[in-house]
């Protein structure tokens, strides 16, 4: 998405934290920082902050009162100790790739930023570990390892950019997590700072830590329980060979039924995608990756390890894929076509940008069951919000994303995205899945968090929110909505006490 | 079903109204395990049964007073299994128990991601907090960042936070093809070995290493097994007798473990030295979990786990008023105490089974 909207625009209820910032408050703020931080790690004046103001998620945009850019635990340490006394909020912030504003600033509060704790600490190549600051990159571990025939699993598409620190705030996917887990499979410790300044040890160098698995919890908690300075991730060695199938089917829901069988047949791929005729449109013409066009689904089935057990599931697989309906069946015979397949599909998300002035990215995972169905669904919503949709699907973990195309010059256009978009969501709650599968809550998807869970369950969440930051400075107001703003969406969507689907159980 | 579950609601509220403690408890298969229980017993096996298995979404959906053998069977018959393996200390052994002390068999540590804990596999779970109010997290698809994860959290969590009633679990296809080596190794070779082997593309499923033998399970596609049989070398085992073998290791059947003294598991990095520690000791998961059959001081124990990257439980026998768990550091504890306040706030959930304070 590229163009700058307003704050919250079809969101309609307001978000905790926008609006102008104090400048009385900011003066009180900086004077406090200076006495624990060196001049020229606050950030305060407008033309420093402003690069701040929003993540990966443009349509929401918010300058913060101060940016800090601590060098060191100890002065992390010391930013958090002085926000508390203040009871200034504090929003930890990685690469800002966050696709769902899980990382937009609070306008009276503090961007604390760990772009400076970007050293890699340790590697142990026998103990397949790594230990860096948080500020590393996602991809950078990876290259860092490979000397070692070792590698870093997940592989979120922002790869390139996004740093582990926000991996681990957003347990993060990609494309091999059905076979090689999320971050939270990957990850053995993280150390963070509570927003008393206290440094806990979640995890530990051993595959388990005694007591509650307080690691499970903090990672994926959006920035909102600890902030992490530093994070043990495990390495794997790297598989020694991969080789990939193209298939083409003449129907969606045929596609979505070959990923069951090939999955029902006892095979774990180390990939398997698919992506829809409008999709595989816009990729074609920009990528020449030898997409069938004339398909109404693609799927890429993916398996590695070493070259006996490839050919072997390569074999099993195409037989799956055969016998549930393909109509083509292409296996990559280089690595060079391997690597040509998988280039349409990471170029998804920009060839969309290339036929559309914008788009909007939708996460929601669905059971792979529902796949036909919420396709035709998305199809008709095209129709509804006078949009067209491009479908991009980590098939074998049932995570769907949409891409919606509209235009951000244009009111309107991005009213209806945001419905349409919205309305996917809703839709992947009620066919029993969930609003995200891996691009998190933050602020984009937090009405929606109200269909997905039961009062009960939400305020459960906010007494971990509690356990872990009592006085609620860290990240407040982001992906659990409060008992009122799930009264007001109620009002604003249920009409006439009419849900949809309402053979459906709700969760 | 749901009269099953509105009587252990019932009972849970009762217990909070009179601040009565309960222990709960199914099959008893795992009386030994942490700290002593105390209160009333709360027995979840009125509430069991298969509630939802979809093999090709690899989920089973199950409540806590399911039999793990009934559950296990049921995937054995869909060619599915639970990847972490999980042990078996009795017949009566219940899924709920399972998750609860979140107790992992030999598969745990294994090549790449594919395996792991109990934790690993958790996608959803239902829980009765302690005011008697039923919470549903997570879901049943593999990819779900909505909302802390807190039905990993649950695995072991010993019950404190509240009666898990029903679990939702990621399954996998069983291996096409297993076989097991035994190599004659003295501990500190097989030590090396193992963390050089999980660097390499094998596809090791377990390792278990006792009284100068190492044995070592490969897992996955025939042509893959049979590479790895030839790279890895020793003595390969009759199917029969490998099962056995990882039974025995993985329901502490095996003989190590009748061996009469407190047994500790440590829990420590993998590539930890052979552990100064008197008495016997088998080795698991490449390394990452010791067991050891001693009579020496728990501190003295402790100390070691920690110097070796990790902690020790004083896992059966020996003086549990020691504390079978290792301690928190204090700003972690004071996390235990508040969530455990938060969903318990009257305490009557296992009190004291994982630290006295809880």
């Amino acid at each position: 998405m590229s163009a700058p909207t307003e704050v919250a625009s079809a969101n309609a209820l307001a978000i905790e934290g926008t609006g102008p910032v104090d400048i009385e408050r900011q003066r009180r703020v900086v004077a406090a920082l200076r006495a624990v931080l060196p001049a020229h790690c606050i950030l305060w004046r407008e033309e420093d902050t402003r690069p701040y103001e929003c993540d990966g998620l443009t349509l929401y945009r918010q300058l913060p009162m101060v940016v800090v850019l601590p060098e060191t635990e100890a002065q992390a340490q010391q930013v958090l100790r002085c926000c508390r006394a203040l009871q200034v909020p504090v929003v930890p912030r990685g690469a800002g790739t966050s696709l769902s504003g899980g990382a937009l600033p609070h306008g009276a509060g503090v961007v604390l930023s760990l772009a400076k704790f970007n050293r890699i600490l340790e590697i142990d190549p026998l103990a397949r570990t790594a230990t860096v600051e948080p500020g590393v990159r996602n991809l950078a571990i990876s290259e860092a390892v490979a000397k070692h025939g070792l590698y870093y699993a997940p592989d979120p598409s922002s790869q390139i950019a996004c740093t582990i620190g926000g991996n681990v705030a957003e347990n993060s996917g990609g494309v091999h997590c059905l076979k090689y887990g999320l971050t939270v499979h990957n990850v053995l410790a993280v150390r963070a700072l509570t927003i008393d300044g206290d440094v806990v040890e979640f995890g530990g160098r051993s595959l388990d830590a005694p007591g509650l698995d307080t690691l499970a919890l903090l990672i994926g908690s959006e920035g909102m329980l600890a902030v992490a300075t530093r994070v043990t991730v495990k390495l794997v060695p790297k598989p020694q060979f991969a080789r990939a199938i193209m298939a083409s089917f003449d129907d969606v829901e045929r596609a979505g039924d070959a990923v069951a069988a090939v999955i029902g047949a006892g095979i774990i791929p180390a990939g398997m995608e698919m992506m829809d005729k409008p999709a595989v449109g816009a990729v074609e013409p920009f990528v020449n990756a030898g997409y069938d066009t004339e398909a109404e689904a693609i799927l890429l089935v993916e398996s590695d390890g070493t070259p006996e057990e490839v050919e072997e599931e390569i074999e099993r697989m195409k037989a799956v894929l055969a016998g549930s309906g393909a109509t083509r069946l292409t296996v990559s015979e280089s690595e060079a076509e391997r690597l040509r397949f998988w280039a349409g599909r990471k170029a998804a998300f920009p060839a969309v940008g290339r036929i559309s002035p914008d788009y909007y990215c939708m996460d929601g995972t669905i059971p792979r069951k529902k796949l036909g169905a919420v396709l035709r669904a998305i199809q008709k919503m095209e129709v509804e919000y006078g949009l067209r949709c491009a479908n991009v699907f980590h098939a074998g973990d049932g995570n769907l994303h949409p891409l919606i195309m509209f235009d951000a010059n244009d009111p309107d256009s991005v009213e209806r995205a945001e419905a349409f978009g919205f309305a996917i969501l809703e839709l992947s709650v009620e066919v029993g899945g969930t609003v995200t599968g891996e691009h998190g809550v933050g602020v984009e998807k937090i009405n929606q968090m109200c269909r997905q869970f039961d009062r009960g369950t939400l305020d459960a969440f906010f007494a971990i929110k509690r356990a872990f930051d009592p006085p609620g400075l860290l990240n407040p107001g982001k992906a659990i909505p409060t008992l009122a703003r799930c009264a007001e969406y109620g009002k604003m969507h249920v009409h006439g006490g009419n849900l949809k689907f309402p053979e459906l159980p709700r969760f | 079903m749901q009269d099953a579950l509105d009587e252990l609601t019932e009972r849970v509220r009762a217990a909070a109204a009179r601040k009565g403690p309960l222990q709960i408890r199914a099959g008893g298969t795992k009386d030994f395990y942490g700290n002593a229980p105390r209160g009333e017993t709360l027995d979840p096996r009125p509430h069991a049964g298969i509630v939802d298995y979809e093999p090709t979404e690899l989920v089973v959906t199950v409540r806590c007073g399911t039999p793990l053998a009934e559950l296990e069977a049921a995937l054995d018959v869909r060619g599915q299994m639970l990847p972490f393996e999980p042990p078996h200390f009795g017949v009566g052994a219940t899924v709920g128990g399972c998750i609860a002390a979140g107790l992992a068999g030999p598969r745990r540590a294994s090549f790449g991601a594919t395996y792991g804990g109990v934790r690993d596999f958790m996608l959803g779970a239902k829980l009765i907090d302690g005011r008697g109010q039923v919470l549903s997290f997570g879901g049943t698809v593999m990819k779900n960042v909505a909302g802390y994860d807190v039905s990993r959290a649950l695995a072991g969590s010993l019950g404190i936070l509240g009666l898990i009633v029903e679990a939702s679990v990621k399954v996998l296809p069983k291996p096409v093809c297993e076989s097991t080596l035994r190599l004659e190794l003295d501990e500190a070779t097989a030590l090396t070995r193992v963390n050089e082997w999980g660097g390499l593309p094998l596809p090791i499923s377990a390792t278990a290493w006792h009284g100068g033998k190492l044995h070592v399970r490969l897992s996955g596609a025939d042509a893959a097994v049979h590479a790895a049989a030839v790279r890895l070398g020793g003595e390969s085992l009759e199917p029969e007798q490998a099962a056995s073998f990882w039974r025995g290791v993985r329901d502490h059947t095996h003989p190590y473990f009748a061996v009469n003294a407190p047994l500790w598991r440590l829990s420590v990095a993998s590539t930890a030295q052979p552990l100064r520690l008197d008495g016997e000791q088998l080795f698991e998961w490449g390394g990452a979990l010791r067991w050891l059959r001693s009579n020496m001081p728990a501190a003295q124990v402790r100390e070691q786990a920690v110097a070796a990257g990790g902690h020790a439980t004083l896992f059966r026998g020996g003086d549990r008023t020691i504390g079978a768990f290792a301690p928190l550091a204090q700003p972690l504890l004071a996390i235990h105490k508040r969530l455990k306040a938060e969903f318990d706030p009257q305490g009557i959930f296992n009190p004291g089974r994982m630290y006295e304070s809880l």
